[in-house]
């Protein structure tokens, strides 16, 4: 609407508002511009880019330039070399993300339906994390669960590990410090689902003689899904990428493919890890499709 | 009480016990954060606490370049959260108030950036740095690119969100009022959009503070508080950190207290 439209008074307005308040013309593609330009320049071109640097000649170096040789070797080089890492990143971030749905369902559950006149003071404890910096907390674990921390000590008194079982450098202390960092990620969206659901739906499922369990599998999940989807994306996607709860909490034996594609790029070698990058982002959305297709289709059931 | 309303009290206070453990597991880093502030370490291996002081709190620029790094971080913060929010406000607005051709297209490129791993949007953005010849120029102005880049799509949602629940019978009123589209904008539209814009740019200032994997990847030689943890977690870990972390978790605890508070008067009032 124009500065001269605006003018015509109430009564004389002619269009009235309906559904679409939407308005055509060219200020709509002004205001995305500047935001759009730096999506394509900054995220676009350098996928592409990164695309490219995958099939340059491995031989080149940064200062003497590279050739681009469609060395498509350079995949196979990646997923022959590192096949171990990029298998153990999706496994780690699959356990982790297991790990985050059933700490966070039940707490975002909690949130939603129990917690009364608590819920804002929980939803604050849920985002509290946040406040403080991501490296410092994935450090806090190194003493959590150091030889010296009081875990290890309870751990050992029961008998669950030996007396000199350790917890920190372990596939499980990787697995814990990748669920710690990303289940606010998991509570917040299952916990929006959640909300939205009427309590009334659940006591209708008590009525028709359903049971507890009953009532969560065919009336809470399937309304909860959403929630699900999202919050597994949001938690798998950073912890299959991710190698600081790794290289803080593991060792050379827990390596994960950030940590390669880091040391490969830190090392100068940019065609290999170019095309490492390219392998798990191609990964990552193959594995998504199908599962939001598959949760897509399981709701529809 | 019936057998039946027994169980259910007792499932409810288990369900309740539960969410309360994990918690306490998301908080225990927190307060570990809080407490190591406070230790004078006996040695610069092992990460325990040895005894209690109150040096770190009064000499928090002691490591070299811990205070430099933060000082970075802020500059490059602010000014990517400047940038990130503007763009971003004015995309949600397109987004939510014009039509125009492409939109899905539009709405695919604000959502890809939020569900791509950190190490791929950082190795892209390396890799186009290196081959238009930024190779030795990795710094400041590079990490601020990326920053403003992965914090768009986030302000881009927080404000969108904002925008979907106005009422649009608001701004038809201030027109009604003989308002033009001007006024109607700044009288308004903006101010019920606000708690939204402000959001995102506090959303996009911890996200740019805290980032380390695509920084690590676009630095250069430049340290910015996260890198500075990092490196110091390879030579041994100098309490001054944990000050640092305990005063951003003290400020971002105060704001949203302030934030709460405020809209809680508002419902009253």
């Amino acid at each position: 609407m124009s500065a001269a439209a605006a003018h015509v008074g109430p009564g004389e307005q002619q269009v009235p508002q309906g559904q679409d308040e939407r308005k055509r013309g060219l200020t709509g593609y002004l205001l995305l511009l500047p935001g759009a330009l730096w999506l394509l320049v900054f995220f676009v071109v350098p996928l592409v880019t990164l695309i490219s640097t995958s099939l340059y000649d491995p031989s080149g170096s940064v200062f003497a330039g590279y050739e681009m040789t469609f060395h498509w070797r350079n995949y196979v080089d990646a997923v022959q070399g590192y096949g171990p890492q990029l298998w153990r990143s999706f496994l780690y971030a699959g356990t982790a993300t297991v790990a985050a749905v059933l700490l966070g369902f039940p707490l975002a559950y909690a949130i939603a339906f129990k917690a009364g006149r608590w819920k804002n003071l929980m939803l604050i404890l849920v985002i509290a994390p946040f406040f403080t910096s991501f490296l410092i907390r994935t450090l806090s674990w190194q003493m959590l669960l150091g030889d010296n921390g009081w875990l290890v000590d309870i751990f050992r008194t029961l008998q669950i590990l030996g007396p000199d079982g350790h917890l920190l450098a372990t596939p499980f202390a990787v697995v814990t410090g990748l669920t710690y960092n990303f289940l606010p990620f998991m509570v917040l969206p299952l916990y929006a689902s959640l909300e939205k659901l009427d309590p009334r739906l659940l006591e209708a499922g008590a009525d028709l003689y359903a049971t507890p369990l009953t009532t969560f599998r065919k009336v809470t999940l399937p309304l909860a899904m959403p929630g699900l989807v999202a919050g597994t994306l949001l938690t798998f996607i950073p912890a299959a990428g991710d190698y600081i709860n790794s290289e803080l909490l593991g060792t050379p034996n827990t390596r994960m493919i950030g940590n390669e594609i880091q040391d490969l790029f830190a090392a100068g070698s940019y065609p290999v890890a170019a095309a490492l990058s390219v392998t798990l982002m191609a990964a990552i959305v193959a594995l998504v499709t199908v599962y939001v297709r598959r949760s897509g289709s399981e709701e529809l059931v | 009480m019936s057998r039946l309303g027994t169980r259910r009290w007792l499932g409810d206070r288990l369900v309740m016990l539960f969410a309360v453990l994990v918690l306490l597991y998301m908080l225990v880093p927190v307060g570990v954060v809080i407490l190591m502030s406070f230790n004078q370490p006996a040695s610069r291996q092992g990460y325990t606490f040895d005894a209690f002081t109150l040096d770190n709190w009064t000499n928090i620029c002691g490591p070299y370049q811990l205070c430099d790094s933060v000082t970075i971080s802020i500059q490059i913060g602010l000014l990517a959260t400047v940038v990130a929010t503007a763009l971003g406000a004015l995309m949600a607005f397109a987004m939510v108030r014009h039509r125009f051709r492409g939109r899905g297209t539009a709405n695919v490129a604000i959502f890809l950036p939020m569900a791509s791993p950190e190490i791929v949007l950082g190795s892209s953005l390396l890799a186009l740095f290196v081959s238009a010849g930024f190779a030795g120029q990795l710094g400041f102005w590079t990490i601020f690119v990326a920053h403003v880049m992965f914090c768009l799509s986030f302000v881009v949602v927080t404000v969108k969100a904002r925008l979907a629940g106005l009422d649009p019978r608001l701004e038809q009123a201030a027109m009604d009022l003989y308002a033009n589209e001007w006024q109607t904008f700044w009288r308004v539209t903006f101010p019920l959009v606000f708690p939204g814009i402000l959001a995102a740019a506090l959303l996009s200032f911890s996200l740019s503070f805290d980032d380390f994997i695509i920084t690590n990847l676009v630095s250069g030689q430049t340290v910015t508080f996260p890198m500075f943890v990092w490196g110091a977690a390879q030579r041994g870990i100098p309490p001054q950190i944990n000050v640092v972390g305990t005063i951003m978790f003290l400020l971002a605890l105060a704001l949203v207290v302030i934030g709460e508070l405020n809209s809680r008067r508002r419902l009253r009032g």
